[in-house]
């Protein structure tokens, strides 16, 4: 039967058909859906799925999995690799049990992300395998075949899908989902689980030899595929596989192709083309990866080959698309380029950034939070929804999870005599920062950590998190306190507020800034979406006529805040929050009867 | 030579609806047999952001649809038809509803909205034909403002290769039963407005 599936659950369904027993991950835009999709279409088998709290948690609860007998996977996206970087360097020491599977999600064009590094990058570095999908229906045969491969070479295996091909959809062939196989059983085998020095050097000299098998095992990838025709050809991975051969399609010439989906690359595939062209194009997005190894080829294979690529041709950064693909092709070969169509928008639209939602608590907590400590003060801050309040001036930095502790403690010892107020979720503390905040207490920085908690992980979709009392497939279980988290952590003053209550806010604020050590406030407010889901919708607020047109309001910042004929309005994207009635000098904001 | 069947974006701001749009495309393309990829925008643009989605039926390639390669553009918000127009093909059709939704910078008073007509004419001038739709208007008669989108997607039906019963179908599978009679007058006044 064929489905009309998001990449993310074909990667899913991928894994239940090749009978996973334990998949875990933390959310990551363009990964989350891997999780959630699991979630759903666990009814079928006994399937243990998990949020972990962070992603080098995550594979490590894989590993440990694959060490039992029993098909594991660890997803995340490409920055939740460097977590993850720990375990994932010395697996492939190590090797598994059963199939263990990496996925890491990469973002080019940094939609939702921080950078745009190259998970390709890292499987080379690691000498790990990587399969690099180019469309759902591909990412989802690579997910069932990493775990033979798994098992075969004793090696994890990872499955990295960019954002177009995990937030992409397609008609993908689905069957029944396999029972998970279990053997439940850890056998000890100390040379190959305890990486002490004299097992890890015999076992790296192990992984090295690998890696000529694992690349005569992919040479024949269904996902590697070489089309012979003219001299001119053209080499390309992942999702530009795709780009090229539309490229090649529409401009109907006898140009060569060979699509490539595994890493270690296929060197004879590549040694064929090269010795059939006279001229290649190497087309792959992000890191040279492909084009390196085809110059290396190159040397021996056919010196006098033309390699094209990101010297001039394809951009390094960024994401490819069709155009661009095309139009490099065509220059290469000598045929006109086909010009975007010049957008108009751009000189009467006005921009449309993301922004904090109506009635969302993390408005009111920097609102608060900027008046007590003032605009000289240092806001470092973190990953999350809250950091698109860059515009209320309490972002100063965002770096990667659980930072803004850390970097505030830094620029405290620095010397930085200002205030300091560092900002994060609750979800980012529990997976970076509280480790940043045992540090900021045991090497004493005087500094301000607000814990912007709104008991669910906001940005990827609301996924449940260790401080909000469910696990992953909803069952109830341990809601730890983050009150007690930050005074076991050795923070000296811990307070808890309701942002929507401006004035306690601000006294909580106030108290922590003159605090002579470590303190901890901790906003508390449900996120607003999912209050209102539950059907928590107080009576919205309207503007009366004491309005003076201050604009105090307006520059809160609320999306249901307008300002028409030189009075404030508030339109129906309302909540009821009443944050902007406590601002209101006037007093002119009041409930709607 | 094309390399799809039919090309479209399906455009508008975070929450309109836009992927159940694309969604119930590419069910019905499913159902009626034919190869069918898109690609959304999930994340930190959805968050009030603009989004764009692409949907291309009988296709085999790559998820997106090239600038000036859009047979039809759906618009969800008349500002976002335009900030996404320069997909259209010379000979595609846009679909715009014509009620806004102001972004933040012009609640805040730092920018202004255009005026509809501004919106449009370039727009016209893009491609063949453009059709102005109060979809959410229409769909509030209907029963539900919430199907504005479903209000769209009856008058995109006119323009792509599957068969009315077949999208009926498939919307099926995606609407709660609940809302479905609605949605399926939402639908039909859709299709109406491009007869």
């Amino acid at each position: 039967m064929r489905e009309y599936l998001l990449g993310n659950a074909a990667i899913a369904r991928g894994l239940l058909e090749a009978g996973v027993g334990v998949v875990a991950g933390y959310p990551g835009t363009p990964s989350s859906e891997i999780i959630e999709s699991i979630v759903e279409g666990k009814g079928e088998t006994a399937v243990h799925v998990e949020w972990s709290v962070n992603e080098k948690v995550a594979l490590e609860v894989a590993a440990g999995a694959s060490w039992t007998g029993c098909r594991a996977a660890a997803t995340m996206k490409h920055v939740g690799l460097n977590v993850a970087a720990d375990p994932f360097m010395t697996l492939g020491y190590l090797g598994v049990g059963s199939g263990l599977v990496v996925i890491s999600a990469d973002d080019p064009y940094c939609h939702s992300s921080q950078n745009e590094q190259d998970s390709r990058r890292y499987c080379q570095f690691a000498g790990i395998p990587c399969l690099d999908p180019k469309n759902p229906g591909e990412a989802k045969e690579m997910a069932a075949y990493a775990f033979e491969l798994s098992e075969r070479f004793n090696i994890p295996v990872m499955l990295r899908p960019t954002t177009r091909v995990s937030h992409a959809r397609s008609d993908v062939e689905v069957a029944d989902a396999r029972p998970a196989l279990r053997q439940g059983r850890f056998v000890k085998d100390p040379a190959r689980r305890v990486a002490l020095p004299i097992h890890a050097r015999p076992l790296h000299t192990e992984l090295l030899a690998k890696q000529a098998a694992l690349e005569e095992a992919l040479e024949s990838a269904p996902w590697n595929n070489l089309v012979l025709k003219g001299n001119v050809g053209v080499i390309a991975s992942g999702i530009a596989g795709l780009y090229a051969e539309e490229a090649v399609e529409e401009l109907g010439e006898e140009i060569s192709l060979l699509s490539l989906g595994t890493y270690p690359l296929p060197k004879k595939l590549i040694s064929r083309m090269l010795e059939h062209v006279s001229r290649v194009m190497v087309i792959e997005e992000l890191e040279p990866v492909v084009e390196e190894q085809v110059q290396i080829l190159a040397r021996t294979v056919n010196p006098n080959v033309g390699i094209l690529g990101k010297d001039g041709f394809i951009p390094r950064e960024g994401e490819l698309d069709y155009l661009l693909v095309r139009n490099a092709i065509a220059r290469m070969i000598g045929r006109p380029e086909r010009t975007a169509v010049a957008g108009t928008a751009s000189s009467i639209l006005p921009a449309r950034p993301p922004s904090l939602c109506p009635g969302c608590s993390h408005r009111a907590t920097y609102y608060a939070m900027k008046k007590v400590f003032g605009k000289k003060a240092i806001y470092p801050s973190d990953i999350g929804c809250y950091t698109m309040a860059v515009n209320m001036g309490t972002i100063d930095t965002c770096l990667c999870m659980g930072a803004s502790i850390t970097l505030a403690s830094g620029i405290r010892h620095g010397g930085e005599k200002e205030g300091i107020c560092c900002s994060l979720g609750d979800s980012t503390f529990l997976h970076g920062g509280m480790t940043g905040l045992l540090n900021a207490a045991y090497n004493k920085a005087r500094i301000t950590v607000t814990i912007l908690d709104n008991s669910t992980t906001a940005m990827t979709g609301h996924q449940s998190n260790p401080g909000t009392g469910v696990t992953a497939t909803g069952k109830a279980t341990v809601q730890v306190s983050l009150e007690s988290l930050a005074k076991a952590l050795g923070a000296g003053l811990v307070e808890t507020v309701d942002p929507y209550q401006l004035d306690e806010t601000m006294e909580s604020f106030a108290r922590a800034k003159e605090y002579p050590g470590l303190s901890v406030i901790i906003s508390r407010r449900p996120c607003v979406i999912i209050a209102r889901k539950k059907g928590d919708r107080p009576k919205p607020f309207q503007v009366n006529k004491d309005c003076t047109g201050c604009k105090s309001c307006v520059n809160f910042g609320c999306p249901a805040i307008e300002f028409d004929n030189d009075m404030a309005k508030i339109n129906s994207l309302c909540t009821g929050c009443g944050v902007c009635a406590a601002i209101c000098p006037a007093n002119a904001i009041v409930e709607v009867i | 030579m094309r390399t799809s069947e039919c090309d479209m974006v399906i455009v508008g701001v975070g929450g309109q609806g836009v992927i159940l749009i694309s969604d119930v495309i590419g069910r019905a393309a499913v159902l009626a047999g034919k190869p069918v990829c898109g690609a959304e925008t999930h994340g930190m643009a959805q968050r009030g952001g603009s989004v764009i989605n692409h949907t291309r039926i009988g296709c085999r390639f790559s998820p997106m649809v090239a600038s000036g390669g859009a047979d039809v553009l759906v618009a969800l918000e008349p500002g976002e038809a335009l900030r996404y127009a320069h997909f259209l093909s010379p000979r595609g059709v846009a679909l715009v509803n014509t009620r806004p939704v102001l972004p933040t910078t012009v609640t805040a008073g730092l920018a202004k909205y255009p005026y509809l007509e501004d919106i449009l004419a370039p727009i016209k001038a893009q491609c063949k034909r453009v059709t102005a739709i109060d979809a959410t208007a229409i769909a509030s008669l209907a029963g539900t403002a919430q199907a504005m989108n479903v209000v769209m997607l009856g008058a995109l039906s006119r323009y792509i290769p599957l068969k009315e019963e077949t999208i009926l179908e498939a919307l099926t599978q995606v609407v709660p039963p609940r809302f479905l009679e609605a949605n399926n007058r939402a639908f039909a006044l859709g299709k109406a407005e491009v007869e």
